[in-house]
């Protein structure tokens, strides 16, 4: 049995059946950890001691004779801006380069209850920000595709690991397409929840109103099986909602034939790279031979998504990291005299100059006298596009369109033009700011062999819908 | 709008962020990069449109709590049951860069 290449249910069931056992499957992916990642870069901390007693634990069930729970002895990373109690968490910053939490993440909580075996914590942009994983404090992660190129960000990490076999599924966060697009660059499934449907309770905050915790998997079945486990109501986050959960792995197999897709112009301008565009449109007419129905629909509102979606992911940046002051945890300066000379020198110390950038322009859209010209500005052009999703889901069950406009580009190749970089989410950031779900599967290579990604939108709460696409599209 | 050198040392004054020389030129020219791009904004008339600062304000589940924050907090379960427990002092004690047995220890607050 190759112990790299299984899936969620493979690897599952083998430790089930006694044919492997969860410590040797553990073992095998440290090892392939140890092999790849040195290149690569995808883990920041590993969690040997951890993995091997949940894995040993998971063994003594199946000698029992027990069943395993859905993600007993699968091997999985967690990006790191979610907490793990008892174990480093950095968020990719160096301002908690030595900070271990005192408590769970719940969707992490949940992935261990469900008997996952955490291999350790996934590399990723500073706190989250940035489109390419080259923003971490630490290093920047590799497209195990092809190491000159990036992997996508901010769950970079996540996203490479899969890719290389070092981890079986991880968890990552998306505030601006961060799941999506770095599951086109490495050519995995990247899901990202309804918004309210995975607690955010212990991930650590970029963006409140946009932040969302979802999969990184081989499979689309994989995708549903996580999103089972992690998805529902958790008292600790008030945003999580109170909507059941249906069994989303049983909802593939549901009647695919008579949906319809809805295909926006606005997604296939100016901008988006041939090649992209043709496996795209390949992917589109293969779900119609499928059986599904082409419906065209419109977001007219999509060229402002890039500027409303900096305005109010930073605003609440500006917020959320102001709890960074070196009292409580993280870097704190030497040798200050004054209190405010303590924040503001270990914010200095401890910040990435994306992390600065961020925190600046949010601090001045907030600000006195800004704050109508564009916080509140950007705030109502979000309600207008929203209005463009719930108009098109009118019509449609689903809507699909490229996840990112070009393949993984160059290391270095945008990190000196903070437009350039945020124009590559150009295609995710609406979801998450009208706060729909949206799946992002692999569609094809370039020539030179790069993966391109087919995103598949869809209703609040009605993940089971681009589940069901993607995995139509997947078996097909 | 365009931000200058002043606007610069205004906000990360506001946003306590100390900046070298170097970084407030970089600083100002990426904020006026970004700026002129947020100002496409301006095209749409917007007098007529609710503004939206949460996603559940829209679809939320329950509409009692629709619209308003401050109600959807009130219900949090754990408030409901009574304050959820605090951390053990040690456990809250164990990141701080500096703490003695009780307390974060910070330099002289009186002082700005």
């Amino acid at each position: 049995m190759e112990l790299n290449s299984l899936t969620i249910e493979a690897a599952r069931a083998a430790v089930q059946r006694r044919e492997v056992t969860a410590l040797e499957l553990a073992e095998a992916h440290f090892a392939r950890i140890k092999q790849e990642d040195g290149q690569i870069g995808a883990f920041l901390t590993l969690s040997k001691e951890r993995a091997l007693e949940q894995a040993d634990r998971m063994d003594r069930m199946a000698a029992e004779g027990k069943t395993l729970p859905p993600l007993g002895g699968v091997p999985v990373g967690i990006k790191d801006v979610m907490s793990t109690r008892g174990l480093r968490t950095t968020a990719g910053s160096k301002i908690l380069e030595n900070y271990v939490p005192p408590y769970d993440c719940t969707a992490v909580a949940r992935m261990e209850a469900a008997g996952a075996v955490v291999l350790g914590k996934m590399n990723c942009d500073e706190f989250a920000m940035g489109s390419s994983n080259e923003n971490s404090a630490y290093r920047p992660v590799r497209n195990p595709r092809d190491l000159g190129r990036v992997p996508g960000g901010s769950s970079g990490g996540s996203a490479a690991a899969v890719a290389a076999d070092m981890a079986v599924a991880t968890l990552g966060s998306d505030t601006g397409g961060s799941i999506r697009q770095p599951a086109s660059f490495c050519g995995v499934v990247g899901l990202m929840p309804t918004y309210g449907r995975v607690s955010r309770y212990g991930l650590i905050a970029f963006a409140s109103s946009l932040d969302h915790i979802g999969p990184l998997t081989k499979t689309v079945t994989d995708a549903a099986i996580v999103l089972r486990t992690i998805a529902g109501r958790d008292p600790m986050d008030s945003t999580s909602a109170e909507v059941p959960v249906p069994d989303y792995v049983a909802e593939l197999e549901k009647p695919f034939r008579g949906m319809r897709l809805g295909v926006a112009k606005e997604y296939f301008g100016e901008g988006l790279n041939d090649e992209v565009r043709q496996a795209v449109e390949a992917a589109i007419d293969k779900l119609k031979s499928l059986g599904c129905e082409i419906v065209p629909v419109s977001l007219p509102h999509t060229p402002y998504a890039i500027p409303t979606y900096y305005l109010i992911a930073t605003a609440e940046a500006s917020a959320n990291l102001a709890r960074f002051d070196g009292v409580r945890y993280g870097h704190r300066a030497r040798g200050v005299q004054t209190l405010s000379e303590m924040y503001r020198r270990s914010r200095a110390e401890g910040f990435g100059a994306e992390v600065k950038r961020r925190i600046m322009l949010g601090t001045y859209a907030l600000s006195a006298g800004y704050y109508d010209a564009y916080y509140l500005k950007a705030q109502k052009v979000r309600t207008l596009l929203t209005r463009d999703f719930d108009e098109a889901f009118r019509k449609v069950d689903a809507i699909v369109t490229p996840t990112s406009p070009t393949a993984a580009f160059r290391l270095g190749e945008k990190s000196n033009d903070p437009m350039a970089m945020y124009l590559a989410d150009v295609y995710t950031v609406t979801a998450d700011l009208a706060g729909i779900p949206g799946i992002s599967v692999p569609c094809g290579v370039t020539r030179e062999k790069l993966p391109i990604g087919l995103q598949i939108l869809g209703k609040h709460f009605d993940e089971a819908a681009i589940l069901r696409v993607a995995y139509a599209y997947e078996q097909a | 709008m365009k931000a200058t050198d002043k606007d610069v040392a205004y906000v990360a004054e506001l946003a306590n962020l100390e900046l070298t020389a170097e970084e407030r030129g970089g600083m100002l020219r990426d904020l006026n990069s970004i700026l002129a791009y947020v100002d496409l904004l301006n095209e749409l008339d917007t007098s007529d449109v609710p503004p939206m600062a949460q996603v559940s304000d829209r679809y939320g589940v329950d509409e009692s709590r629709q619209g308003s924050e401050r109600f959807v907090y009130a219900s949090r379960e754990d408030i409901l049951e009574g304050l959820r427990k605090s951390l053990p002092q040690a456990e809250a004690l164990a990141n701080a860069p500096d703490a003695d047995e009780e307390f974060f220890r910070v330099p002289k607050v009186i002082e700005r």
